[in-house]
């Protein structure tokens, strides 16, 4: 202890601290702010840089997703137009199936009743011509064999025996 | 970072303390050549002892002519006198301590270093319980001296360093550029795990110029000691001391009130101020004693450590001229080496303990209160 008294030397003591205090003020002023400034500016630069990094990232994540919902609507709307568009189809398949289905059944009918008028009206000229020509046989029968009440009336007996059966 | 730059560093300090190694083996080779054993261990102990000192020129070796007069190699310092007025004139007047120099019509002789005052022929009256100890008037000695050259040379080599890393930001886009790259992710660690990690991210800001250049300065001034200029600054009492009351200063000066509650009131309104008495009679003192005993540790530290190891490298490298064998030469040059070794490690780690003791010391004197209650039941009084 008494060798570090002895050894104190208070000019160097007063140096160190003249020194080392200009050192400080010195290098505080010109280097050690500036240096600090910088470090601290680059960093923040770098967090900057990482958040809007990350931000766009999160954005084409957004963009991605609207994309992929896009894509999703567009599929599921073209589904149900195709959809809607084969129930058309079907549907027009089926009307057209049905209303021909309707017209033929029409025509047929149509024809039938055609067929029962034109039935009907052959049927009645032939009766029509039937009674002419029953008619013209009378007239000739009558004219030619109604020489007796007997006869004539045994005639028309049978004559109309023949009509009926037909 | 520790690719080719970490090994070109290796290479680099390994060269150092191999060069330091052979200078320092040359400058002790003055001893003559014939002379006792006893006769060598003396000088390299004195030799030694002269090393840790400061001195009044910066002498870089010295050697034995074939005269058998000693020569010395190096450049006076100027000498810088308070005794009743102001006396300067150079180092070299002193030839070495061989003779006595008049200024003013004082007469000032160099003994181990110190200037005393003498008369014209130089007498100097020895205490005869410490025959090393003239009993002459030691003047106030104000001289430039290696170690104050040192500490100008460390301060212009940090400016230049340290200005150069702030320009080649402004230059490079805030990028460090040429040697800057190795110092910037010091800097960039004492302020993340030394600053903030001890005084919190609010006011670390203040005490990181101090930081900074604390850890610098002593970490040049250090590895400058290394080097066979063979100073021995930061191993000197004087500016352990000075570095020591500049951190308790800051400390003290910069202590928030919570500060100064932990020091005169530490239990705080946890307990009735009957009982606080007692035990303020005791807490108290030892908490005032703390905010020296402090700085003081950190003082002795640095002075120990550091002149602990140039003694140890310095006496491994007297050892081989002591052995003076094939064995014992190799052998402590060996050792010397590896030493050197350490020692560059040490001077790392003296200016990291320093600088990491004083943030922490910072960290106590700028705590608010908030941060006071987390260290709640802690041992914080280191």
């Amino acid at each position: 202890m008494e060798k570090l008294v002895n050894d104190f030397s208070f000019g160097l003591f007063i140096w160190q601290i003249i020194l080392f205090l200009l050192l400080l003020f010195l290098l505080r002023k010109y280097a050690w702010r500036p240096i600090l400034n910088a470090v601290n500016e680059r960093e923040q630069g770098i967090k900057d840089a990482l958040a809007s990094a990350e931000d766009a990232r999160r954005e084409m994540e957004n963009l991605q997703a609207d994309n992929d919902k896009l894509l999703k609507e567009a599929r599921a709307e073209r589904d149900t137009m195709m959809k809607e568009a084969r129930e058309v189809k079907a549907k027009m398949i089926a009307d057209a199936k049905e209303e021909a289905q309707a017209e033929a059944n029409k025509m047929i009918t149509q024809a039938q009743s055609a067929i029962e008028s034109e039935k009907k009206a052959a049927m009645a000229e032939l009766k029509s011509h039937v009674a002419e020509l029953s008619v013209q046989i009378a007239e000739k029968v009558v004219k030619k064999e109604l020489s007796s009440e007997k006869e004539q009336l045994q005639l028309v007996d049978s004559m109309l025996d023949d009509a009926k059966l037909n | 970072m520790f690719g080719m730059q970490g090994k070109t560093l290796k290479t680099l300090l390994a060269l150092f303390a191999f060069t330091m190694t052979f200078s320092a083996m040359a400058t002790v080779k003055e001893a003559p050549e014939g002379e006792g054993k006893k006769d060598t261990k003396t000088e390299i102990k004195e030799y030694i002892d002269h090393h840790l000192q400061d001195s009044h020129d910066f002498n870089l070796f010295s050697y034995t002519g074939d005269d058998g007069e000693k020569h010395h190699v190096g450049f006076p310092l100027p000498v810088i006198i308070w005794d009743d007025g102001l006396h300067t004139f150079m180092s070299s007047e002193f030839h070495h301590g061989e003779e006595v120099v008049e200024s003013n019509g004082n007469y000032y002789t160099l003994y181990h270093s110190k200037i005393y005052r003498t008369d014209a022929s130089g007498t100097l009256n020895y205490d005869p319980e410490h025959p090393d100890h003239p009993t002459n008037a030691r003047p106030l000695d104000f001289s430039i001296t290696k170690s104050v050259v040192m500490m100008i040379v460390t301060g212009i080599l940090l400016l230049l360093l340290f200005r150069g890393l702030a320009s080649s930001y402004r230059k490079n886009e805030g990028i460090a550029s040429g040697i800057g790259r190795f110092f910037e992710p010091i800097v960039i660690y004492i302020r993340d795990d030394i600053a903030i990690a001890n005084i919190g991210e609010e006011k670390y800001k203040r005490y990181m110029p101090f930081l900074l250049t604390i850890f610098f300065f002593i970490w040049f001034l250090n590895m400058f000691g290394l080097t066979p200029l063979g100073v021995n600054v930061t191993g000197n009492i004087a500016v352990t001391t000075a570095l020591a009351i500049l951190v308790f200063l800051l400390t003290n000066f910069t202590g928030t009130k919570d500060y100064w509650k932990h020091i005169f009131d530490p239990l705080g309104d946890g307990m009735p101020w009957i009982g606080k008495i007692f035990i303020y009679i005791i807490l108290v003192p030892i908490e005032i004693l703390g905010m020296f005993i402090k700085p003081f540790a950190l003082l002795i530290r640095l002075y120990a450590n550091m002149t602990a190891g140039h003694v140890v490298l310095m006496s491994l490298i007297g050892l081989i001229f002591i052995f003076k064998s094939w064995i014992g030469g190799p052998l402590s040059f060996g050792l010397s080496f590896a030493i050197s070794l350490i020692e560059v490690l040490v001077a790392l780690l003296q200016a990291y303990i320093f600088t990491m003791l004083a943030a922490l010391y910072f960290g106590f004197a700028s705590e608010s209160h908030d941060h006071a209650e987390e260290h709640e039941g802690e041992v914080s009084h280191l």
